[in-house]
């Protein structure tokens, strides 16, 4: 029993991180309907930033918040640059052109930054808290999952104000939605679009570097695994839920920790776990445990 | 290879008839529109000959005139581009995007090395196996590829192609306990005394993809290919018209798999071996196969071949550009940054834009502009 609630435990600190990236994921698609390959890259690129910023001394969260900054920007500029070219062609070639991003930005990184293994210091208290001991046996949870928890808790809450509660939010889900009819009303389509990529890149910048901070070390393919994880919790929770994404990402992250500790069988191959959990959902609702259903008129 | 644009010089201007047997009914006329496969003009046909008859000759001379080296090369062109055939059967043509016909190629290569390295089999012999177990798997995805659509497929598959080396890792053991396995060189030797070993490589490979293409061409001009499109383009209107989608769908799939099992049975010849060893290998795979289909111009019959060869020079050219220790970081940089110049370039692929320019010599407008590439379908809001 102990073992099992710890395994749990251990899952859920996986899933906040697949959670974290997903979101980023859900919000990238939510705005402009576009799925980035090149997402965990990005967020790869703002890690090394922000792991550069602590080593000036810096302290952590500063670091994190100032490469969420830079990470904005160079969203917003990715979009304006290399994404608007092809906006509105065939996805095909969208998917070709982030795929494109992934090889350019995962090697431009090890350029600039080497091909070394990282330390990135964590931004939350080290050590654990017991939650509760009987006998002899504890069972803990690490302080810096309870702080990925938090954070998630917060960027849910804060993106589903900004885009439910706000005007802002609501340009950005029209533009979405709907992009000319979105123009016709006189919202600047374009700046919407920049400001979506701008977020999903902060939001990257975010979970990246948690999740580094989380390893004992991180190099150039930090993201590649966790991608699709991430994927897949996203695809699970519906793609266009924000809560989706987060509930979706501790399924996938419990079950991970699960089939490791106790399906013997899958042992090496334990993403047969998610990918049948994506199978199995999407069969029975197509749209994902949180999705909507689109209605098309023909 | 050169077999589909020699012919494709003269389609009639009907489209070959229904199976027979099917069609109870009188023969319909003509549906209103622009005709499906429209008369070419005089000029673009000549183009299209003299086009045909020089490639055909430059196809077959090129491994004697190459070193060995070169020929590898050539023969990697030419998996990619059955396996990037196969994928556009199923992308261009049915619409369905899949990120994970890594993992059939998988299935093919370690079928095939499988085979030759623990059975002792001969590698021809091996090739139809890899095509039907590779074929079997996709059609155990396709179907729920049903109801899996669009970006939710792209990741399932995705997945797929993740998977494939854990599965490899786990079950196979080549030299080492690692899953790695390298058929002796002697099982590759030519079974013609005239051919060196890399040009009856070279040969083997261009008569296997010069086979499948001509199948993919026949197969996209049939009741079948038709269906195909019906199914990309106007699924309900498609149904409405008695196309059967489950079966197009999931037969498309299990079609498009068997090519790139095909695809990796032949790679273990070119490449020697059989590897999965690299988590992220038949991702990159994918990958490949995608980029080749979008770069050379999807639905279309030379796009893979186009895009193969491209793909295969880019990527050699980009080593070979820079030298040292930052070539290893630099060149996937230059790769990226070279796919998405291309896209922004030639968004049909290079075939498509190849027909627009020979369109505007030939001052036939309506004949480049009556059957586009990849016209994406409208998304309703």
């Amino acid at each position: 029993m102990q073992l099992f609630v710890s395994q749990v435990l251990n899952g859920i600190g996986y899933g906040v991180v697949y959670g974290s990236v997903a979101l980023a994921l859900v919000l990238i698609f939510r705005v402009t309907g576009v799925l980035n390959f090149a997402q965990g890259e990005m967020a790869l690129f703002s890690t090394y930033v922000s792991w550069k910023l602590t080593t000036t001394g810096m302290p952590v969260a500063l670091a994190i918040a100032l490469s969420m900054v830079i990470a904005f920007i160079g969203g917003a500029l990715i979009e304006r640059v290399f994404i608007r070219p092809v906006e509105g062609r065939s996805p095909l070639n969208v998917v070709i052109v982030t795929l494109g991003m992934f090889l350019a930005i995962n090697s431009l990184t090890q350029l600039v930054f080497g091909t070394d293994p990282q330390q990135m210091p964590s931004p939350f208290p080290s050590g654990s808290i017991e939650l509760f001991s009987s006998g002899g046996e504890s069972i803990e949870v690490s302080k810096s999952t309870i702080g990925l928890i938090v954070v998630l808790l917060v960027e849910c809450a804060a993106l589903w104000f900004l885009l439910q509660r706000t005007r802002l939010g609501l340009r950005l889900r029209a533009v979405a939605s709907n992009p000319d009819s979105a123009r016709l009303v006189g919202i600047n389509s374009g700046a919407m679009l920049m400001l979506g990529w701008g977020l999903a890149a902060a939001l990257g910048a975010l979970a990246g570097s948690l999740v580094a901070s989380k390893q004992t070390a991180f190099d150039a393919s930090l993201m590649q695994i966790i991608l699709v994880y991430a994927f897949a919790a996203a695809a699970l929770g519906g793609f266009e839920s924000l809560i989706g994404a987060v509930v979706a990402g501790l399924i996938v992250g419990v079950a991970y920790t699960l089939t490791i500790q106790y399906i013997d069988a899958l042992d090496g191959i334990e993403l047969v776990m998610p990918l049948g959990l994506i199978l199995a959902v999407l069969l029975v609702k197509p749209n994902g445990l949180f999705g909507r259903r689109t209605v098309e008129r023909v | 290879m050169a077999g589909p644009s020699v012919n494709d010089a003269t389609p009639g201007p009907e489209p070959e008839d229904a199976a027979p047997g099917e069609d109870a009914a009188p023969a319909a006329p003509r549906p209103l529109g622009p005709p499906l496969y429209p008369p070419l003009a005089p000029t673009v046909i000549t183009l299209r000959v003299i086009f045909g008859v020089l490639l055909a000759a430059a196809v077959l001379y090129a491994p004697i005139y190459f070193t060995p080296q070169n020929n590898r090369i050539l023969s990697q062109a030419i998996y990619l581009a059955v396996a990037a055939m196969g994928l556009n059967l199923l992308t261009g043509f049915n619409g369905q995007i899949s990120i994970g016909h890594g993992a059939f190629f998988a299935v093919g290569a370690f079928t095939t090395a499988i085979l030759m390295v623990d059975h002792n089999w001969t590698f021809e012999a091996t090739i139809p196996i890899a095509a039907v177990l590779a074929g079997t798997v996709g059609l155990l995805v396709g179907f729920p590829a049903l109801r899996v659509r669009g970006l939710y497929l792209a990741l399932v598959t995705l997945g797929l192609a993740v998977l494939a080396p854990q599965v490899a890792n786990k079950y196979v053991h080549g030299t080492g306990g690692r899953p790695l396995l390298q058929p002796r060189r002697s099982e590759f030797s030519s079974l013609l005394t005239f051919l060196d070993d890399d040009q009856w490589m070279y040969y083997l490979c261009l008569a296997i993809a010069a086979l499948l293409f001509f199948v993919a061409w026949n197969l996209v001009r049939s009741r079948v290919g038709r269906a195909m499109v019906a199914c990309r383009d106007e699924e309900l209107a498609a149904s409405t018209l008695g196309v059967n989608l489950a079966g197009t769908k999931v037969g498309t799939f299990a079609i498009s798999a068997a090519y790139a099992g095909i695809a990796g049975s032949l790679s273990v010849m070119v490449d020697r071996l059989a590897d999965g060893t690299n988590p992220v290998l038949y991702f990159q795979r994918s990958i490949e196969f995608l980029v080749a289909v979008v770069i050379g111009g999807a639905a279309t019959m030379f796009g893979p071949i186009v895009g193969a060869v491209l793909l295969v020079l880019l990527r050699r050219n980009t080593q070979d550009l820079l030298e040292g220790q930052k070539a290893q970081v630099l060149s996937p940089a230059l790769y990226g940054a070279a796919l998405m110049a291309i896209v922004y370039v030639l968004p049909e692929g290079v075939v498509g834009g190849v027909r627009r320019l020979v369109a505007r010599v030939a001052r036939q407008q309506p004949v480049a502009t009556a059957q586009p590439p990849s016209s994406p379908t409208p998304e309703p809001a």
